[in-house]
């Protein structure tokens, strides 16, 4: 027991598998028992990670909940374990969707049930484990491994094209993420070690000797796989078909969790190792990301396919992320943190809303619908809070993301903070539009007519997520409050390496913005 | 005068072993029923297993032995323990098969012990005339065993396609051999290396000619392009579990006589030796993973997929040092246990006569035959180098050599093949668990033998991928110096 509350972390990450591995010894016909297996073991974990999120301390700053243990010997590789406030979020975030998808997929996965809930159980633990791993190492191990039960998900339990989904994402992402290894390797041979603190100590106190050349070109190793998986334009392309294939529950954990992985790796890898890299490619990454912004948003708006419309809006919603990143301002960054949550909790939700619309009707496309709010009130009103929340309302969570990236761009520049602002009109335009061409209006479609409305179940998964949504628009403190320290310390580390030649204006720390 | 002394026969012990065997198989085969002539097969088994007792005791008393002609060393010691491995897990695997289709003849086994004696000696050769002797020992049994099924066109093609080939890439080694012999008046590796060294003759063109003829040699016999070329038609026709040994044991015994050369004695031949590594490493990769994207039987997918992989390892040759040597022997034992694995199971699947080879065949083998489909799914991957295996591992350490040594180019190409690699593993897993359909590849439940077979490869995968610190011990101690 006293082993057990000293791993919490291990715990956590495992606990998934453990349910993964009790659904192993299920009988392939007892559906209901590996579903309840599944809801239990997930939903544990979000219990667990809800008590980390609790006990978690704001004002220590590094790393907590540590566990470190030597288990590769040469070359010296650790399990080393913790977490700050950014993965903190990031880990309740993956551990609070989890779950629903799990509901989600109650009663739309009929085919290989226990395989299904084998790999999304598996997947749970790939991701927790990318958010906690602070051995480079380690973390390239999750970062891949994840990416087996993923395809699995896509592949087998999609839509039509699945399979060419589904490879196309795999190489995708291994393509960007080999030339990690690449740099991971090379990182090594320079400082001699795995461990991602002990490389961050050396790099910020100039031990490790890595000369400007090499730093641009480890930064883009590193930096390509994560564009690859956030995705910034113009890699994105894998990203429409993968979500439109995905099973609700795959697109759900695609949008919500993997996508945050490479803007988590951009915060946790590209900043403090490579700040001098960083802040050179910075005005470039920018201007990508605002194209991003307004190509997403301007795909989304002419896209017939509900799905599709929620999967380019992810494009550009991801786009605000890595602004905000790149603007090294506390405002920015913070910003940039709270929307990758906003973003898995209101995108994981549209993909939900869709999910179950298909459900009932098997089509997606946006001109077989019409008038859905007289048929489907109650679907209809979560349908609009979420919209809502996503384009970025005031008292809803998308806001507070949007608002404090924008005002960390303005530092930077007026120009990036004013098309950053244009994205979110885009978001309202496209969102609304597809809302009423949806829900308003005579009833278009006799096939509609008999559609029965929101289920219990159903219903509870929707509440959770307003529920959320709420609490973060309105009182985001004790979220934001848990970064303070840790975007502190980000830009410390950018600004204090070397410059080389500074960006034209270095944006001044930004003062707290609340 | 060499007298011979018990110590050399130590030192020798496992394949002195393994030779007695085998003459003891031929011995009792005319007397056994056609039915029991799988009893041959556990006797062999028993011999592996005795020679792997006899190479503890061989680590025991380690040294030179017969003159210098055959050194008992860590090195040596680590690929026999490799050869007895694949040997034992290729019994295993291949009983049942050649009960269904049908030539079971105790030949088999007492050509795959001869051929591994061959191999054994092979890595235990400090003597250019021993090694080649090994070689040829390996090599003549191996022909014999790619045409085992006799009846069958595809197989006597094999056979003759490898021989053929076989004895030309042989001759290529011997000529190379004679040259060294020419230059330097020995054949012993390492009064090689010192005269080498001394005489300052690693410039000479003769030298360089005689490296290019040697590799050209052991180049044909680990697949390296462009000597590759037989090596899709002989995996393919050749019978499965003889398919398994060949993709795995002669290639890793080939190895070892490149790390003793390239790495041992002509070293100071650096630059020459380390370009034709490297390009030969370039191509290798390169043509057996684009190649093998268009493959639609898998065997033949699968002997591409060996071509990649030498290709890897050539890049862990390149990089040279204690550290490409130790990555080199972990690979080769992560290469043995996934490739002998797939090839294995493949034999099974493919029914009698081996008619289900197309990838097609496998179409819906996920659902019905799950644990099948798990277990060749995880050969898959761990081919494809899917972290938590060991061929991650594996690839992990070839390419860190790779970038200590500086071949920074060399490991960005090795890892962009290796995700094209992706592609052709993952059609497997497509086929078996995303196309709807019967799978024409499923014939009857997996015989125990079997069972162990693909037991121990794939825990030896996930076991080796997770905790890789008792092997690794092992191949640093082996990647001393050589030769």
């Amino acid at each position: 027991m006293i082993w057990l509350a000293q791993h919490p972390l291990t715990i956590l990450t495992f606990l998934p598998l453990a349910g993964a591995a009790v659904i192993v010894f299920l009988r392939r016909e007892a559906a209901s028992h590996i579903r309840g297996v599944a809801l239990a073991f997930s939903l544990a974990t979000f219990a667990l990670a809800l008590k980390l999120f609790l006990a978690f301390s704001p004002n220590q700053p590094g790393m907590q909940f540590v566990e470190h243990h030597p288990w590769i010997a040469s070359p010296p590789i650790g399990y080393h374990l913790g977490i700050d406030g950014l993965s903190v979020l990031l880990i309740l975030l993956s551990a609070f969707l989890t779950p629903l998808s799990v509901l989600a997929s109650w009663t739309s996965i009929t085919s290989h049930v226990k395989e299904f809930f084998l790999f999304l159980l598996a997947l749970e633990t790939g991701m927790i484990g990318v958010f906690v791993s602070l051995d480079l190492f380690l973390f390239f191990i999750f970062w891949e491994a994840m990416l087996i039960p993923m395809y699995f998900l896509i592949g087998v339990w999609g839509h039509e094209r699945r399979v060419y989904a589904a490879v196309k994402f795999i190489l995708y992402t291994m393509a960007g993420s080999a030339l990690m290894l690449v740099g991971i390797i090379y990182l090594y041979t320079v400082t001699g070690t795995f461990d991602l603190e002990v490389i961050e100590r050396q790099v910020t106190s100039g031990v490790a000797g890595l000369s400007g050349s090499a730093q641009t070109w480890l930064f883009l190793a590193f930096f390509l796989a994560f564009a690859i998986k956030v995705p910034m334009f113009p890699f994105h392309t894998w990203l429409p078909d993968a979500h439109v294939e995905a099973p609700t529950a795959g697109s759900v954990i695609l949008a919500g969790v993997l996508l945050k992985m490479g803007t988590y790796g951009m915060l946790r890898f590209c900043l403090p190792l490579f700040p001098q890299a960083s802040r050179e490619f910075a005005p470039f990454i920018i201007v990508l990301a605002i194209v991003g912004i307004i190509y997403g948003s301007l795909v989304a708006m002419v896209q017939p396919d509900m799905k599709k419309l929620v999967a380019y809006s992810s494009v550009a919603h991801l786009g605000f992320v890595v602004l905000g990143i790149f603007t090294f301002t506390m405002a920015g960054i913070q910003g940039a943190i709270y929307q990758m949550c906003n973003h898995g909790v209101s995108t994981g939700a549209l993909f939900i809303l869709v999910g179950m619309l298909y459900d009932r009707r098997h089509t997606r496309q946006i001109s077989e619908f019409g008038g859905l709010a007289t048929i489907l009130p109650v679907y209809s009103a979560f349908f609009l809070i979420v919209a809502l929340s996503s384009l970025g309302l005031p008292m809803l969570n998308g806001f507070v993301g949007e608002f404090l990236i924008i005002l960390g761009a303005f530092h930077v520049r007026v120009l990036y903070a004013a098309l950053a602002a244009v994205g979110v009109v885009l978001a309202a335009v496209y969102l609304l539009w597809m809302y009423q061409r949806v829900f308003y209006g005579e009833v278009t479609n006799e096939k509609n007519r008999k559609l029965p409305d929101l289920t219990d179940r159903e219903k509870v998964i929707l509440v959770s997520v307003v529920v959320v949504i709420l609490w973060m628009g309105i009182y985001p403190q004790p979220f934001l409050r848990r970064l303070d320290l840790n975007v502190a310390q980000v830009i410390q580390r950018v600004e204090r390496g070397t410059p080389s030649y500074a960006l034209e204006k270095t944006p001044p720390p930004a003062e707290r913005t609340r | 005068m060499i007298t011979v002394q018990a110590s050399d026969l130590i030192r020798i012990l496992p394949q002195v072993i393994l030779s007695a065997f085998a003459i003891l198989v031929m011995l009792f085969e005319p007397f056994l029923p056609a039915r029991r002539k799988t009893l041959l097969g556990w006797f062999s088994l028993f011999g592996v297993i005795a020679a792997g007792a006899a190479a503890m005791r061989t680590s025991f008393s380690p040294g030179p032995a017969f003159g210098g002609s055959v050194t008992a060393d860590p090195f040596s010691l680590y690929f026999i323990a490799l050869f007895l491995l694949v040997a034992a897990l290729c019994l295993l695997g291949s009983f049942n098969y050649l009960e269904r289709d049908n030539v079971n003849h105790g030949e088999f086994y007492a050509l795959i012990l001869m051929a591994t004696v061959g191999m054994c000696f092979m890595a235990a050769s400090t003597e250019l005339m021993m090694i080649f002797l090994g070689l040829e020992i390996s090599s003549l049994s191996t022909y014999v065993l790619a045409g085992f099924k006799r009846h069958d066109g595809l197989s006597n093609e094999a056979s003759l396609k490898y021989f053929l080939l076989g004895s030309f890439a042989t001759a290529f080694f011997l000529y190379g051999i004679a040259f060294v012999y020419g230059l330097t008046g020995t054949t012993n590796l390492r009064a090689l290396g010192e005269r080498l060294s001394r005489s300052g003759a690693s410039g000479t063109p003769l030298l360089w000619v005689s490296i290019v003829l040697m590799f050209i040699g052991l180049g044909f016999k680990v697949s390296a392009v462009p000597f590759h070329i037989w090596t899709p038609d002989v995996y393919q026709g050749a019978p499965a579990p003889v398919t398994a040994f060949l993709s795995v044991g002669p290639k890793a015994a080939a190895f070892a006589v490149i790390l003793r050369i390239f790495l041992g004695a002509f070293q100071t031949a650096g630059s020459v030796s380390f370009q034709i590594l490297w390009l030969s490493a370039v191509l290798t990769m390169v043509v057996g993973n684009l190649a093998a994207l268009w493959q639609s039987n898998v065997k033949r997918l699968l002997a591409y997929s060996s071509i990649a992989h030498a290709g890897y390892v050539l890049v862990g040759i390149a990089a040279g040092g204690a550290e490409g040597t130790s990555a080199v022997l972990f690979y080769l034992a992560a290469y043995a246990l996934m490739n002998v694995g797939a090839f294995l199971l493949i034999a099974h699947l493919a029914g009698t006569g081996e008619r289900s080879t197309r990838i097609e065949d496998y179409t819906g083998l996920g659902y019905t035959r799950p644990g099948v489909a798990a277990c060749l799914t995880v050969f898959m991957l761990s081919l494809a180098g899917v972290p938590t295996t060991v061929g991650f591992l594996g690839k992990f350490y070839l390419f860190r050599a790779a970038i200590h040594s500086h071949l920074i180019g060399l490991t960005i190409i090795a890892v962009l093949t290796s995700v094209v690699s992706v592609y052709y593993y993952l059609r497997l897993v497509v086929v078996m668990y995303m196309r709807e359909g019967k799978p024409e590849a499923a014939s009857g439940p997996l015989p125990w033998a079997l069972r162990v077979a693909l037991a121990t490869s794939v825990i030896g995968i996930f076991v080796l991928g997770l905790f890789p610190n008792d092997l690794l011990v092992l191949t640093s101690l082996a990647a001393g110096p050589l030769p």
